[in-house]
C-alpha cells in the first residue's frame, strides 16, 4: 500500500525523523491559512499524488507571499498532473501540502527496501540526491553505499555514522544523520514498510537534515496489524476496477489489450498473458478469480471483464485442482446468463471432474468455444479477435 | 528415492480443526500419506475425522514420532507456527498460508541459520512424491510416479507442468512448490541441490515468474553445479512494470525482476526456457531425448 508525501512525512515525524514544517490544504483558502500560520518568508505547494515526477510535470513551486501561496494552490488543485510515473492520462490533484522551502546545501538519497536475496532490510545511499537511484546504480555504480541490517542485533549507530560519512556530512549533521536514519529504520520495521525512499534527503545551510521528499509503502500482508497506516489508504489513487475485485478476493491488474481472461492461481493466470502475446493477441487483464472461486464469483470477474471496453473477447483458463471443474462450469454459465456475454467466450477447461464440467458447458446453450488445451485455447481466443 | 517427502514420512497438520486445514489432511492422507495428527491449541486431546488433536507441536511429535509438519493457521499466526515446528525438531515444515507479513519472513529466515530444519513456502502448494506421499493441496490424481523433479514458484502452473508431463507419459519424482512470496524457506537452488543428489531424479523442470533474482542466481548454480538437465519457463513476460500480479512477490520493480532478464540469465546457463507455458511438457521430452 502506498500513502501520500504528506502523510509520510506526518509519521516521519512521530518517530523523531526532521523534516520541513508544514500542512496539507484540500482548499486554497486551506493553504492560505497553513502558510499564514507557518509564518516564515518562503513556501513550497506540492501536489499530494501517488507518482513521483511532480516537480517536472508543474506539480511543485515556490512562493513567497501568502497570496502567492493561494494562486499556486488554486492552479494545482484539480489540475490533471502528467508525470512519467502517471502515465498519459495523469492524475487528478486533490491535495496540495505546503511547506516552510528550505535552504538547501546539498541533496542527497537514503532509501530502505527489503533485500530479497539477502532476506535482510538494506540501506542504500547516495550523493546524488534527486535523481532515481537505479540510474545511479547503473552508471556510477560505486557511488552508492549499502548498509544490510541484521535482524537480530538490528540497526546499529555505527552503520548510520557510516552512512553519513559516505555523504560527507560533518560534524553536527553526522549526530542528525544517525538520529535521522535510526529514526526510520524504527518506523520501517515497526510498521512493516516495503520501501522508505527519502529523495532528496537533504543538509540545509545551517547544518540539519532533512527529508525533503518521502515516500513509502506498506506490506499489504501485515495491514492486520497496523490498523493506523490501512487508515491511510486513499481510494482515489487506485484503479476503481482493481479496487472492487480486492473486495471479492480477486487479483485483477488492467492492461492495454483486447482480450479478457479469467484464470484461478497467479501463475496460470500471468502464463495465460504470455500465451495470448505469444499467439500475437494482446491481453486486456490479468485476472486470478483464487484458489476456491464460487460462482459468485466468477460472475463478478466477468463482470469486471466486461467492464472494459476494448474487450473483444474471453479467454477462461481453468486448472481445476481442488476445485472442482463443474462448480467452474456453473460459475460460467450462470454468471454468462446474467452478465449476457455479447464477444467470444473461449474456454479451456481442465481437472477434476473436467467430463461433467465440459459437458454442462456444451449443453447450456451458450455459444461458448472450447479448447482442448492451452495452446488451442490461446490460438482460438486470439483468432477470433482477429476475424472481427 | 525422491526428495523432502516419500513413504515413510509422518506428517502433522498444524491448524488441522479450521476448515482448510481439516480438508487437506483428510485429502493427504485418501492419497496414502502418513498424517499422524494434528495441532490446535486448546484443542488438545480431542479427535477430528479420526486424526489425533494436540496443544503443541512438541507434545504432537513425542506421541507420533512426526517429522514433517503441513501449516494452516492464519497468516497473523504463520510466524510462531513455524517458529514452534522448528523448536520442536521438525525436519520438514511445509507453510502453505498465503498472507505472511514479509517482516515475518525476515526473522524466520534469520532463526532457522544452524538449525537442522527445513522450511518450504509460505504460500505455496506444498511437496508432492507421487505413489507415496501428497503433503499440500495439489489434487493428486494428476501426477505420475517417474523420474523428473518440479521446482515453481506458482501453484497452478505447478499442476499444469505436471499434466502436461503425465499426458506425455512423463513422471515426476517430486514435485516442489517453494511459494510466490518476496522471501521463502526454501530457493530454487535449495531444491536444485537435492534434485541433483537424487539418484532418482533424471531432470528438473523449474517454473519462475517476475519479481526478485531468485531465477538468475539459479541460473548461475545450474551453470557450474547442475549435470542434470533443467528446463525453465518464467512467467510474467506480458505482465507491466511496478504491478503486483497475484503474488506477492511478483512485482516487477524499476529495472530488475523482469521476465526477459530471467529468459536471459537462463540461456546462458545452457537451460532451456519454453517459449510458451504450453510447452513444458515437450520441451522438457526434447531435452531428455
Amino acid at each position: 500500500m502506498n500513502i501520500h508525501e504528506y502523510q509520510a512525512k506526518e509519521l516521519l515525524s512521530q518517530y523523531g525523523v526532521a523534516t520541513p514544517t508544514g500542512k496539507v490544504a484540500f482548499r486554497e483558502d486551506e493553504a492560505h491559512q497553513i502558510a499564514k500560520d507557518l509564518n516564515v518568508e518562503r513556501f513550497v505547494v506540492k501536489a499530494q499524488i501517488h507518482a513521483g515526477g511532480r516537480g517536472k510535470g508543474g506539480g511543485v513551486k515556490l512562493a513567497t507571499t501568502l497570496d502567492e501561496v493561494k494562486r499556486i494552490a488554486s492552479e494545482i488543485l484539480g489540475m490533471i498532473l502528467v508525470t512519467h510515473q502517471t502515465g498519459p492520462e495523469g492524475k487528478l490533484v486533490q491535495k496540495v501540502l505546503v511547506e516552510e522551502a528550505s535552504e538547501i546545501e546539498k541533496e542527497l538519497y537514503l532509501g530502505m527496501v527489503i533485500d530479497r536475496s539477502r532476506e535482510q532490510i538494506v540501506i542504500m545511499a547516495s550523493r546524488e540526491g534527486g535523481m532515481e537511484i537505479e540510474e545511479v546504480a547503473k552508471k556510477h555504480p560505486a557511488k552508492i553505499t549499502r548498509e544490510y541490517v541484521n535482524p537480530t542485533i538490528g540497526l546499529l549507530p555505527y552503520q548510520c555514522r557510516k552512512i553519513a560519512y559516505f555523504l560527507g556530512l560533518e560534524g553536527k549533521s553526522v549526530n542528525k544523520a544517525v538520529k535521522f536514519i535510526s529514526g526510520l529504520y524504527q518506523l520501517f520495521t515497526e510498521k512493516d514498510c516495503s520501501l522508505a525512499e527519502i529523495n532528496p534527503l537533504i543538509l540545509t545551510k545551517s547544518g540539519d537534515v532533512f527529508a525533503l521528499d518521502a515516500k513509502m509503502n506498506f506490506d499489504d500482508n501485515a495491514l492486520f496489524r497496523h490498523t493506523d497506516i490501512e487508515k491511510l489508504h486513499d481510494p482515489s489513487e487506485e484503479d476503481p476496477t482493481e479496487l472492487e475485485a480486492k473486495k471479492w478476493g480477486i487479483s485483477y491488474v488492467k492492461l492495454d489489450g483486447n482480450i479478457g481472461c479469467l484464470v484461478n492461481g497467479a501463475g496460470l493466470a500471468m502464463s495465460t498473458m504470455d500465451i495470448i502475446k505469444h499467439h500475437g493477441g494482446e491481453p486486456a487483464n490479468f485476472l486470478d478469480v483464487g484458489g476456491g472461486a464460487n460462482t459468485e464469483q466468477v460472475t463478478q470477474a466477468f463482470k469486471m471483464i466486461l467492464s472494459d471496453p476494448n474487450v473483444k473477447a474471453i479467454f477462461v483458463n481453468i486448472f481445476g485442482g481442488i476445485m472442482k471443474c463443474d462448480t467452474i462450469a456453473e460459475g460460467i454459465i450462470t454468471a454468462a446468463k446474467e452478465v449476457g456475454i455479447n464477444v467470444p467466450l473461449v474456454v479451456r477447461l481442465e481437472g477434476t471432474n473436467v467430463e461433467l464440467g465440459r459437458k454442462m458447458l456444451s449443453q447450456s446453450g451458450l455459444n461458448i468455444i472450447t479448447g482442448a488445451d492451452m495452446r488451442e485455447a490461446a490460438k482460438k481466443v486470439v483468432e477470433s479477435t482477429q476475424a472481427g | 528415492m525422491s526428495i523432502l517427502v516419500n513413504k515413510n514420512t509422518k506428517v502433522i497438520v498444524q491448524g488441522i480443526t479450521g476448515s482448510a486445514g481439516l480438508f487437506h489432511a483428510t485429502q493427504c492422507r485418501e492419497y496414502g500419506t502418513k498424517v499422524v495428527g494434528g495441532v490446535t491449541p486448546g484443542k488438545g486431546g480431542t479427535e477430528v475425522e479420526g486424526f489425533p488433536v494436540f496443544d503443541t507441536v512438541a507434545a504432537a511429535v513425542k506421541k507420533t514420532g512426526a517429522n514433517t509438519s503441513l501449516i494452516f493457521v492464519p497468516a497473523p499466526f504463520a510466524m510462531d507456527s513455524m517458529v514452534e515446528a522448528i523448536d520442536a525438531g521438525i525436519d520438514l515444515v511445509i507453510c502453505i498460508t498465503e498472507g505472511v507479513p514479509t517482516q515475518d519472513m525476515i526473522r524466520v529466515k534469520e532463526y532457522m541459520k544452524g538449525k537442522k530444519a527445513r522450511l518450504v513456502g509460505p504460500n505455496c502448494p506444498g511437496v508432492m512424491t507421487p505413489g507415496e506421499a501428497k503433503v499440500g493441496i495439489m489434487p493428486g490424481y494428476i501426477h505420475t510416479p517417474g523420474r523428473i523433479g518440479i521446482i515453481s514458484r506458482s501453484g497452478t502452473l505447478t499442476y499444469e507442468a505436471v499434466w502436461q508431463l503425465s499426458n506425455l507419459g512423463i513422471g515426476q519424482s517430486t514435485c516442489v512448490g517453494i511459494g510466490g512470496d518476496p522471501i521463502i524457506g526454501s530457493t530454487f537452488i535449495d531444491i536444485l541441490k537435492l534434485f541433483e543428489k537424487d539418484k532418482d531424479t533424471d531432470a528438473v523442470v523449474m517454473i519462475g515468474e517476475i519479481g526478485g533474482s531468485a531465477e538468475e542466481e539459479a541460473a548461475e548454480f545450474i551453470k557450474s553445479h547442475m549435470s542434470k538437465p533443467v528446463v525453465a519457463f518464467i512467467a510474467g513476460a506480458t505482465a507491466p512494470k511496478g504491478k503486483r500480479m497475484g503474488h506477492a512477490g511478483a512485482i516487477i520493480s524499476g529495472s530488475s525482476g523482469s521476465a526477459k532478464d530471467k529468459v536471459a540469465a537462463l540461456e546462458r546457463a545452457g537451460v532451456r526456457v519454453c517459449p510458451s507455458p504450453a510447452e513444458m511438457g515437450e520441451t522438457l521430452k526434447e531435452a531428455i531425448g
